[in-house]
């Protein structure tokens, strides 16, 4: 938040500030930012989140105290899922709200792999798209983000249709 | 849904390309191909190309030239290429681009949008990277979707309004009522996002936040019905029903009922219950437990609830997930000053978390013991920190060593268990000690007569075994040096005597001289020590001149002179020897909480003179003269007496002991040389804002040069980081600013930052300095100047 006078309120933020997914050997797959930083800031965060979360040991806690964030990250086969939340932030929550997204995308791409969303990563932005919006969490139930993403998938492959284009300016 | 060909074919280009270098050749080429598409009309994989693009963007390369493609994807009538295009927006444009103004209208265009699949693509790219103009713009229509029909949209609506709200606080009003009526939705997506919602408001305005609590009633009959109503299998993890949805409205209820009675009174039944029904097997039930503790904590709740509140974080600790325990500790360190007497009640719980293989939880563990540590369990409590100290992560030791000696000042149950535990701390960890422990504690020994003997039986013994602990050897050399004829008596009360020579001490004293293991502070130390043994032995007086007159060629400075300087004693001034190198007073507690660590041999060379008052008041006049010179003497080269009266605190504060008669002379004597007033430097606050707070301390160190000393603490609810400050001074001073003590200063005041400002004025120009100061709290980046005209105690 670079253009708030440095003296001045403090702007409250989104619970979450970014989620990054990358592979064991720091490739990134995914990156969803919800704070407005600029391209070269994104680097350098995805640099020392990959560098960081990669060089923990395997038997710590999965939390990590970063500048005046809180990192929450977990591994699913090859993938380290970084979530990187406020202060405040209940972190057993953020391990739950990691779990969940992993969930839907086992459930979209059934039993999912980390090669599924390298050849479907914009499939996994509309899924992660229907689950948080804005830094926060938007939908609660399984099942009614699972049901959009399939009318939003229908409503892609009817694309061509006269039908749609008709329901567009009706 | 069919993947896109095109897409999923470049990709495995990509893949194969064997070195960074094809990658790149392949990527050229694409982009190359995609940007020659970009300029082509219409044509049937235009959302293919987008993607395309976007998937190179996020191996790290350029895309930039894509943003204009956005705005016309958004524009599309085409849902997948406005898919696409919104996708992109959101990848590669953001509020700062121009581009982005762009996509305004397509925007407003797609929120009313007779598809809802449309309209959430417009919501969600505005929550995600709407700026103000666009909020500004777009807030009614915000509003108005918040009344819709369509619970689908509804719930976006309202994560839409958290962001404009963040952007632009003054549209805060508009949703109020909104979001208030939101309250009453079953659906769950849109009662959460409405919660966000009156979370934002509730946080932004504190009026706000008042009419908000009427509907603390409401918001406990939403979690009554989610803790105790059955299974609902939308909702359920692991048994909780919803648990995002609980936890966020705990949250919500910890704001409206924090710093009020009436509020906390309505909820309190309820937390019990969720503390008690919700099933802590799995960690999503922690998760809902761990914000309950948290609003009990944070709440004006009663003491039952408080005390149910610690017992859970108590359990936790014993939990085998050590996420829960590392948790549970940070949330207990929180409250250990508010809730000591129930902390207190999983002392041991914590004291075993010390043993704990994760090293952030063994930190933790540490904080919480030494924050535990009182009178009635100081014995026990001590056993297990030294347990600990004996292995703890090298990184932990010097603070684990400084928590150990503060808890042993501060509830000593006697003093030889002080004097003990200390010599326990220093031959474990005496490497990470910090350096005032070395006068701290000869201060310490110095003010228990009844166990001198004892202390110097203990220290020798302990010299014998180990001499490469540096602070315990110059403790070492010190006592031996002064009480090195309690050692060759022999007998001792508290301990087993043992038969000890002058030879023998003499030898261990040599040893630590010649080691290479040795610094030249010790070495120091062991020379002086030497020299003060010639008055309390007989037979070796010899063994010890030759000794000081080696070292007169020392290589190493400060040993030359000391060696010149004893040599002296010896050849010219021998009939004062005895005076000189008597057995020193008691060393005042305050002058040495003044000192600065790396002046830690100072007091003792300093004391000399000091002493030399108080044990010559009977001397006639004559030799007062000769006082002088050997003052002179002593004074030397390199060390005016004037650097040392931070230091000489010491000196001074045995000047003022000394009574009045004859030491009178001897203090105008010294008054030239200008001590420190005893009376400690004025502390001035120069800021206070935001809870930040700094303090300057200005001592006098000569005829030019001067010391301030800052000092910034904390006292708001918030970590701040990346402190740092800034010193300007007028052009004819020179300025030196030394390495700050820390970086960071932790909430409630939990550490201080001191930064030391070296400055000399040749010319006595009126001082001012002008200071900034800049930190990082709860994410923004705060800076501020003051200036400082006048320094009291210059």
């Amino acid at each position: 938040m670079t253009d708030l006078d440095p003296i001045s309120i403090q702007a409250t933020r989104a619970s979450m500030r970014f989620l990054l997914l990358f592979s064991r050997q720091g490739r990134l797959r995914l990156q969803k930012w919800y704070t407005a930083i600029s391209e070269r800031e994104k680097k350098k965060i995805i640099r020392e989140m990959t560098t960081m979360v990669l060089a923990r040991q395997p038997r710590t806690c999965n939390f990590i105290q970063w500048k005046d964030m809180k990192i929450v990250y977990k591994r699913y086969a090859s993938l380290y899922f970084c979530l990187g939340v406020e202060h405040e932030e209940n972190e057993l929550l953020a391990l739950e709200i990691i779990h969940r997204y992993v969930e839907l995308l086992d459930k979209y791409f059934g039993n999912v792999c980390e090669l599924d969303i390298i050849f479907n990563f914009e499939k996994a932005y509309f899924i992660l798209d229907e689950f948080l919006m804005g830094g926060e969490i938007q939908e609660t139930s399984k099942q009614i983000v699972n049901r959009a993403i399939e009318s939003s998938d229908m409503l892609q492959e009817d694309d061509h249709s006269e039908w749609y284009e008709v329901e567009l300016f009706g | 849904m069919s993947p896109s060909v095109p897409l999923q074919e470049m990709i495995r280009a990509i893949r194969s390309a064997r070195t960074q270098c094809e990658e790149r050749g392949v990527i050229q080429r694409e982009c190359a191909a995609i940007r020659a598409q970009f300029r082509q009309t219409d044509n049937g994989g235009r959302s293919h190309n987008l993607a395309k693009l976007l998937y190179v963007h996020m191996l790290g390369y350029p895309a930039h030239f894509g943003q204009m493609e956005c705005v016309r994807m958004i524009a599309s009538p085409r849902y997948s290429e406005k898919r696409v295009g919104y996708l992109g927006a959101m990848m590669l444009l953001d509020e700062k681009q121009d581009a982005s103004l762009l996509i305004t209208n397509s925007i407003k265009n797609d929120l009313s949008h007779s598809n809802q699949y449309v309209q959430s693509l417009a919501l969600c790219t505005l929550a995600c990277m709407g700026s103000a103009e666009m909020c500004r713009d777009l807030a009614p229509e915000i509003d108005r979707l918040l009344r819709s029909s369509n619970s689908y949209i509804k719930k976006k609506a309202a994560l839409c309004a958290v962001h404009i709200v963040r952007k632009v606080h003054e549209l805060g009003e508009l949703f109020v009522p909104s979001a208030r009526s939101l309250l009453s939705e079953k659906n769950h997506g849109v009662l959460h996002g409405a919660v966000v919602l009156i979370t934002e408001l509730c946080e932004r305005s504190p009026e706000t936040l008042e009419r908000f609590r009427k509907a603390v009633p409401d918001l406990v009959q939403i979690m009554k019905g989610l803790v105790i109503s059955g299974y609902s299998p939308d909702h359920d993890v692991a048994g909780v029903s919803d648990p995002f949805l609980q936890v966020r409205i705990l949250r919500l209820l910890r704001i409206l009922g924090r710093n009020n009675e009436a509020a906390s009174d309505a909820m309190n039944d309820l937390l019990a219950q969720v503390a008690t029904n919700t099933d802590s097997t799995k960690t999503v039930g922690n998760a809902v437990l761990y914000e309950t503790v948290l609003s009990v904590l944070d709440i004006k709740s009663e003491s039952g609830l408080r005390v149910l509140a610690v017992n859970i974080l108590g359990r936790f600790l014993l939990n085998n997930d050590r996420n829960i325990r590392y948790i549970a500790m940070t949330s207990l360190q929180k409250i250990v000053s508010t809730d000591h007497n129930a902390v207190q009640r999983h002392r041991g719980t914590i004291v075993d978390c010390l043993k704990d293989q994760d090293a952030s939880v063994k930190r933790r563990a540490l904080e919480l013991s030494l924050a535990l540590v009182s009178a009635s369990n100081i014995r026990s409590m001590m056993k297990e920190l030294l347990i600990f100290l004996s292995s703890c992560p090298p990184e932990l030791r010097a603070h684990a060593a400084s928590g150990i000696f503060n808890a042993a000042e501060r509830y000593a149950p006697s003093k030889r268990w002080h004097i003990d535990t200390i010599l326990h701390v220093l031959t474990t960890a005496g490497g990470d000690v910090r350096d005032e422990t070395v006068p701290n504690l000869i201060q310490l020994i110095t003010n228990t007569s009844e166990l001198h003997c004892y202390t110097v039986h203990k220290l020798y013994r302990a010299l014998l075994t180990d001499i490469s602990q540096q602070p315990l050897v110059q403790v070492a050399c010190w006592c031996i040096g002064e009480y090195g004829d309690l050692l060759l008596k022999g007998e001792c009360q508290e301990t087993e005597a043992v038969q000890v020579t002058e030879d023998d001490v003499l030898d261990a004293l040599e040893i630590v001289l010649q080691s290479h293991m040795s610094t030249p502070t010790t070495r120091g130390f062991a020379l002086t020590a030497t020299m003060k043994l010639s008055t309390r032995i007989t037979d070796n007086v010899d063994r010890i001149r030759s000794i000081v007159s080696i070292y007169g060629s020392c290589i190493d400075v400060e040993l030359q002179q000391r060696a010149v300087e004893y040599n002296a004693l010896f050849k010219k001034y021998d009939h004062m020897r005895a005076a000189v190198l008597e057995r020193m007073p008691v060393i005042q507690k305050n002058s040495l909480g003044q000192t600065n660590g790396e002046l830690s041999e100072e007091p003792i060379k300093e004391s000399q003179p000091g002493k030399v008052k108080q044990e010559e008041m009977a001397l006639p006049q004559q030799p007062a003269g000769q006082v002088c010179d050997l003052l002179d003497l002593l004074g030397g080269s390199q060390e005016p007496l004037q650097p040392s009266s931070s230091v000489g605190g010491s000196a001074s504060a045995q000047l003022t002991a000394a009574p009045a008669s004859a030491g009178g002379d001897l203090l105008d004597l010294l008054g030239g040389f200008e001590p420190t007033p005893l009376v400690p430097a004025p502390t001035v606050t120069v800021y206070e804002k935001n809870g930040v707070t700094l303090t300057l301390i200005c001592e006098r160190q000569s005829e030019s040069g001067l010391t301030v000393t800052l000092t910034a603490s904390n006292s708001t609810d918030s970590d701040i980081s990346s402190f740092t400050l800034q010193a300007a001074v007028p052009k004819s001073v020179q300025l030196q600013m030394r390495a700050p003590s820390r970086d960071s200063l932790p909430a409630h005041g939990g550490a201080k930052l001191t930064q030391l400002v070296v400055l000399n004025n040749p010319n006595k120009v009126n001082l001012k300095m002008r200071i900034r100061v800049s930190y990082t709290c709860q994410g923004s980046v705060v800076q501020d100047t003051v200036q400082v005209d006048s320094f009291p105690g210059l």
